[in-house]
């Protein structure tokens, strides 16, 4: 497992230099690659499926934070309690790190799961959906709810993000851009 | 110890969402923070020296990792997008409204 | 990016690149929605390779091409379209007993046409995933094109 600790290292780096680099487009890029890193970690982990939707997504959250950040500046002020607030959020992340420790001793052990719900799905996965890809014969037969589920969300998500983006029937701030973008 | 790992990366994520100022700089925390997540499920649910759940023609296949996280956490990674595009237009919105990111400021010139 | 409305997208080399790959990520968008039931793949990702390539062709031919090929009014469609579909095949379920029923004839495994409604809700989520997420899209970018109007 030697290349599952080299991935979250790299993966730990590259996060250190999204939040600290002064140019926010190297640090979308950072993220970038970041999520580029998980999705190899999914593909050492055995879960295809979830590699190959996590790099697809992760090229469309580049093209999103991309054009968030463009031409859009940085403003890097240092003012106030700035030593104050950092010790207060190490300590904070202490206190969490520490309370992770202990509690992780309570997962099963990494590489031995329990597989209490998923021995059956495994057994009886082929004989009763007769798809041979056990997550989808998971997602879209004995799980459709959370999937049905997903789409509220995700229209949600879409519609969210028309009404907060549209122009039309906001307040005036500026007249000439008429009715034609939405 | 990877699962530690982990929850370091998660942290960091936490870091960036406690203490940084810049509207950008939070959002990608919440990023990291996702990821985090999405990683440690699948972690638990890993066996050693499995396969992938996919199974093949002729052949009896003993070793299959868990399929339910991954089956939970595939709906989740569409919806962190659709979330993260979300938090962008809002922050968009609020760059067009205060003409910065700075979250102090943006308090400041309320009202 | 387009650069305004007078000189929509980007140099003619991208333009070029962009119109021979556009339909071969779209068909694979298709191959790995059809083939979600056997290999790796499925409704998500395929429908994200399926918004990738309208969002392709935008970021070099600029909006007017892309929503020539795909409308607003298409996307709203497509989109309420995989919704209605994915109901409609779970309230069929009522037919044989419960939500959701698997009322189809699995059929053979490992063949393209089995696992009964399994493939049919991997079509309906991807147009599902890929018609919101490309609205997304259109919804963040259309607003950049303002911003430049109004310097």
């Amino acid at each position: 497992m030697l290349e599952l600790y080299l991935l979250l290292g790299f993966m730990i780096v590259g996060a250190i230099i999204a939040l600290e680099a002064k140019d926010m487009v190297s640090s979308v890029i950072a993220v970038g690659a970041v999520g580029l890193g998980t999705s190899i970690a999914f593909l050492i982990l055995k879960a295809p499926d979830l590699a190959i939707t996590q790099l697809t997504v992760e090229i469309l959250m580049l093209i999103i934070l991309i054009r968030a950040t463009l031409r859009r500046d940085l403003p890097f002020s240092t003012s106030g309690r700035w030593l104050l607030n950092t010790v207060i959020t190490v300590l904070f992340l202490g206190v969490f790190l520490a309370v992770a420790y202990f509690a992780i001793k309570d997962l099963p052990r990494f590489g031995s799961p329990i597989m209490r719900v998923a021995k059956i799905y495994i057994a009886e996965g082929l004989k009763s959906t007769g798809a041979t890809n056990l997550v989808s014969s998971v997602i879209l037969d004995f799980r459709a709810y959370d999937t049905l589920g997903e789409a509220t969300v995700l229209f949600t998500a879409a519609i969210g993000v028309i009404a907060v983006m549209r122009r039309i029937g906001r307040k005036t701030e500026d007249e000439k851009v008429k009715a034609d973008d939405e | 110890m990877i699962y530690f790992l982990c929850m370091v990366l998660f942290a960091i994520g936490l870091y960036g969402v406690l203490r940084k100022r810049n509207l950008v700089k939070i959002i990608l925390g919440l990023v990291i923070i996702e990821y985090a997540t999405h990683l440690l499920f699948i972690l638990i649910g890993y066996r050693m020296n499995g396969r992938a759940p996919i199974l093949a023609e002729g052949e009896v296949i003993a070793n299959i990792v868990d399929p339910l996280p991954q089956a939970l956490v595939l709906t989740a990674i569409v919806i962190s997008l659709g979330v993260t595009a979300l938090v962008v237009s809002l922050a968009i919105r609020i760059y067009d409204r205060y003409r910065t990111f700075d979250i102090t400021k943006i308090r400041r010139l309320r009202g | 990016m387009s650069k305004g409305p007078k000189e929509a997208g980007m140099t003619l080399i991208v333009k070029t690149i962009t119109r021979l790959t556009v339909g071969l990520i779209l068909l694979y968008g298709i191959y790995i929605v059809t083939h979600g039931h056997l290999t790796p793949g499925g409704g998500f990702a395929g429908g994200v390779i399926i918004a990738l390539s309208f969002i392709h062709l935008t970021l070099a031919f600029g909006k007017e091409v892309a929503l020539k090929k795909l409308s607003k009014e298409g996307t709203s469609i497509l989109d309420s379209l995989g919704a209605l579909i994915f109901l409609a095949i779970a309230i069929l379920g009522f037919t044989g007993g419960y939500f959701f029923l698997n009322f189809i004839n699995k059929g053979v495994p490992f063949r393209l046409l089995s696992a009964g409604i399994i493939p049919l809700c991997n079509i309906a989520i991807a147009l599902k995933v890929g018609a919101g997420l490309f609205a997304i899209f259109m919804g963040l970018v259309f607003l950049k094109i303002l911003d430049k109007d109004k310097k």
